[in-house]
């Protein structure tokens, strides 16, 4: 029977059909709900964790699959940044259990900051890359990973994307088969232990590894085959190589293309790309991203378009191929005929904004009475940038909400600087910063905004929460207690629902000579599915219509007719527009 | 079994349950022996945005996205919605429109205005279709969660290639044991829906 799964529920079906025991990972779109997935079919059979961060999840993986158990490492793009320093030498030692590294990339950016193309990463970390193109290949190529990990002792990358992780389609399960391995660590320094001495060994034997996996990965047919390439017979006039997702545009933009369709970018099968190369007049590469394949065709003396016409920036389509198609052929692209909306009028545009009730928006809107720059992070409160709080002035990278604070704030500028940062992204790379804040004496403010849940990637425990993936109870970790541990004495704990007491800790913090944390606790609303409190309402004869409430931003008040309303099915009864309200308009819903 | 694919658009704000909707109507299809893909949005878009579901299915369907042009049916659980996202649609498709209005946020902070003739709009746009107080027959049913299943039922009169009994069952799969026979309901109430 075939079950419509997901990628990510593919690619977590695929790990306990391989017999991995572990599974770690960070949060992160759009790679989550691979271990949600382990910890609600599999966790009997797969031990699976969240980590602080992606550096520790690889860790903590490489020390298991050093110990002989098959491992399983999932994160976002750019979570790799952050866990590439063990990468880069686990591919050196290479591990007795297969370990496989899960990436899932963001195209078109739906979910993240950048659009880095995983590929690079995997040739400089000098790991093999395979690319599944929907939700059958997600857990056949994770099961081959495995394989291949064990057989050339590497750590294998599966890269996965939005449009993979996040479509469903057709897989048929299997049993679950563990290798028949003892578990327990091995001790052979020479291998594991990186002095110099031993490395200087490791790197030729690493490029001897690359050199015979290309050459055998290059192999279509047989017993010895890697079955992760395939090519699709089809007219000689025109060959596509291609890989991932993009193969499904291919097939519906080019239907009549030979395609050779690369499971595996690197190692380059070199000599399976020469031939096909070979046996075909035209050669078009159709990539996402960047032209990882197109150089390498390009490389080796070989004749190919690509990125001449196919995008750089954003996801592709089937219509964007079409157009690419036209391009190629040298016709005018017409697209095909579309119902087209009849509108007088611009539609409103709908962006993404805090939820009604969100206690992020209290500490947004008290820095809107203070002139400040906040230096920001990554999660749900970078939806703090939107108008009307407006109140986000930078954000690059988890944890940079800290630092860059410290940085902005020992220039001597005239502003006081605040740095705001979440409790999972505290925890994941913001305690550092904060060190960094008492020891070098920043004169910065760093808000903590800890809703007690990971939330922007659908509410996963952190190392503040009490429970573990798992379910299990657990510590869990006080903001403050480490905030005091590093060195800072200032740490002061606000309701952001309460919005004077609020104000009144950002003003002292700012304008102070010290650092200081101010933590802003209040659990996430959209976790806790119920209200905060009493629905509001307007009175629309004590409301003089001055529109204090919209600076807010909340999405249950709207102006209509002159006046503000408040729409009682979106309200969550915070209370902060009651707080806000100079006229005293704004009061508990009374309920018939 | 028809050989052309047939694809579909979901459109809504984030939070209303598209996903529900998605998975009813997959499930149906993979009931019927189609091959089937569907796409979904997670992480940013879901904080109140504006969000797509789609769905393709046939005898072996290729890409999860729908191109513009070829959605059959576009069903929309927000009235505006349904005009962001009208270039998917064919030009004689079905167009399912929620008459729900939610007030985006750049309209109630003052910066845009909602459209007052958003139905004038909408019947203009679409040769084809059924605009319905999907939210109102719900609440009539004594379960406002019900609505999607109510449009999903509208949804249905355009997929020639799914009968009932194969609706039926992909509800009783996606739904709580408790919420079948209002569900099954609410779908009929859909189903019978003319063009209006």
């Amino acid at each position: 029977m075939k079950h419509l799964l997901s990628g990510n529920e593919a690619f977590a079906r695929g790990l306990y059909e391989a017999g991995c025991t572990l599974a770690v990972g960070y949060p992160g779109t759009p790679s989550t709900e691979i271990l949600e997935n382990v910890a609600k079919s599999y966790k009997s059979d797969v031990r699976c964790e969240w980590a602080p961060n992606e550096k520790v999840a690889l860790e903590v993986a490489a020390g298991a699959a050093m110990a002989g158990a098959r491992t399983v490492v999932t994160m976002k793009h750019v979570g790799l940044n952050v866990a590439m320093d063990p990468l880069m030498t686990l591919t050196e030692t290479g591990t007795p259990g297969g370990f496989v590294l899960i990436v899932a990339d963001d195209p078109g950016m739906h979910s993240s900051q950048n659009e880095q193309d995983t590929r690079m990463l995997a040739r400089f970390a000098k790991v093999p890359v395979f690319e599944p193109s929907d939700s059958a290949e997600a857990k056949d190529f994770l099961k081959k990973a495995f394989v291949i990990s064990e057989k050339y002792n590497t750590p294998v990358i599966l890269r996965s994307n939005t449009r993979v992780s996040h479509s469903r389609s057709m897989v048929t399960f299997e049993e679950r088969v563990v290798p028949e391995r003892p578990i327990g660590f091995e001790k052979n320094p020479r291998q594991f232990v990186v002095l110099p001495m031993n490395a200087r060994r490791l790197h030729p034997e690493q490029e001897a590894r690359v050199l015979k996996m290309e050459k055998e990965g290059s192999v279509l047919r047989g017993r010895n085959a890697w079955h992760l390439n395939k090519i699709d017979e089809g007219t000689k006039k025109l060959g596509i190589i291609t890989e991932s997702v993009a193969y499904q545009y291919v097939k519906e933009a080019f239907p009549e293309a030979s395609v050779l369709k690369l499971g595996c970018a690197y190692p380059v099968p070199r000599k399976l790309i020469e031939d096909f190369c070979k046996s075909v007049r035209k050669v078009l590469v159709v990539e996402e991203l960047e032209d990882f394949t197109e150089l390498n065709v390009k490389a080796m003396g070989l004749k190919c378009e690509g990125k001449s016409v196919i995008p750089r920036c954003g996801e592709l389509s089937s219509d964007i191929l079409r157009e690419a198609r036209a391009k190629l052929e040298g016709k005018k692209y017409v697209p095909a005929k579309h119902c087209k909306a009849k509108i007088s009028e611009p539609l409103p545009m709908r962006p993404p904004t805090l939820c009604a009730g969100c206690p992020h928006r209290g500490v947004f809107y008290a820095l809107t009475k203070i002139d400040c720059d906040v230096t920001g992070d990554i999660g749900c409160y970078t939806l703090g940038y939107m108008p009307p709080l407006s109140k986000m002035d930078t954000v690059i990278c988890m944890g940079a909400g800290v630092s860059m604070a410290h940085g902005m704030s020992q220039t001597g500028q005239k502003r006081p600087v605040v740095g705001i940062v979440g409790d999972s992204t505290f925890f994941h790379s913001g305690i550092t910063g904060v060190l960094n804040v008492a020891w070098n004496k920043a004169k910065a403010t760093i808000v903590v905004l800890d809703n007690r849940i990971t939330a922007m990637t659908g509410h996963q425990d952190n190392p503040g929460t009490g429970l573990t993936l798992m379910g299990e109870e657990t510590v869990a970790a006080s903001i403050e207690e480490i905030c005091k541990a590093c060195g800072i004495k200032n740490v002061a704990v606000v309701d952001p629902l309460n919005y004077v007491e609020t104000l009144d800790a950002l003003k002292k913090a700012t304008s102070s000579d010290e650092p200081w944390v101010v933590i802003s606790r209040s659990p996430c609303v959209l976790k806790q599915r119920r209200r905060t409190g009493p629905v509001r309402r307007i009175d629309a004869t004590r409301c003089k219509a001055c529109k204090a409430c919209l600076a807010l931003g909340c999405p249950s008040i709207e102006f209509t007719g002159g006046k503000p309303h408040i729409n009682a099915l979106v309200c969550n009864g915070c209370s902060l527009c009651t707080q806000v309200c100079k006229f005293n308009a704004i009061e508990e819903e009374v309920q018939p | 079994m028809n050989h052309e694919t047939t694809s579909i658009l979901l459109a809504g704000v984030g939070g209303q349950g598209i996903l529900l909707a998605s998975e009813i109507c997959a499930k149906a299809a993979a009931f019927a022996g189609f091959d089937v893909k569907t796409n979904e949005v997670h992480g940013m878009a879901q904080r109140g945005g504006s969000v797509i579901g789609q769905l393709r299915y046939g005898k072996r369907v290729y890409s999860p996205l729908v191109s513009k042009g070829e959605a059959t049916v576009l069903m929309s659980l927000e009235r505006i919605e349904a005009l962001r996202f009208a270039d998917y649609l064919k030009p004689d498709g079905l167009a399912v429109v929620n008459s729900q209005i939610i007030v985006p946020v750049t309209v109630s902070s003052g910066g845009a205005v909602y459209p007052e003739n958003a139905e004038e709009m909408l019947r203009k746009t679409f040769k084809r279709l059924i605009y319905l107080d999907a939210n109102q027959i719900a609440l009539e049913l004594g379960n406002p969660k019900c609505a999607n299943v109510v449009l999903l039922g509208a949804l249905a009169t355009a997929l020639h290639n799914l009968s009932d009994a194969i609706w039926q069952q992909a509800i009783r799969e996606c739904v709580k044991p408790q919420f079948v026979d209002l569900n099954l309901k609410a779908f009929q109430i859909g189903r019978n829906t003319d063009i209006c």
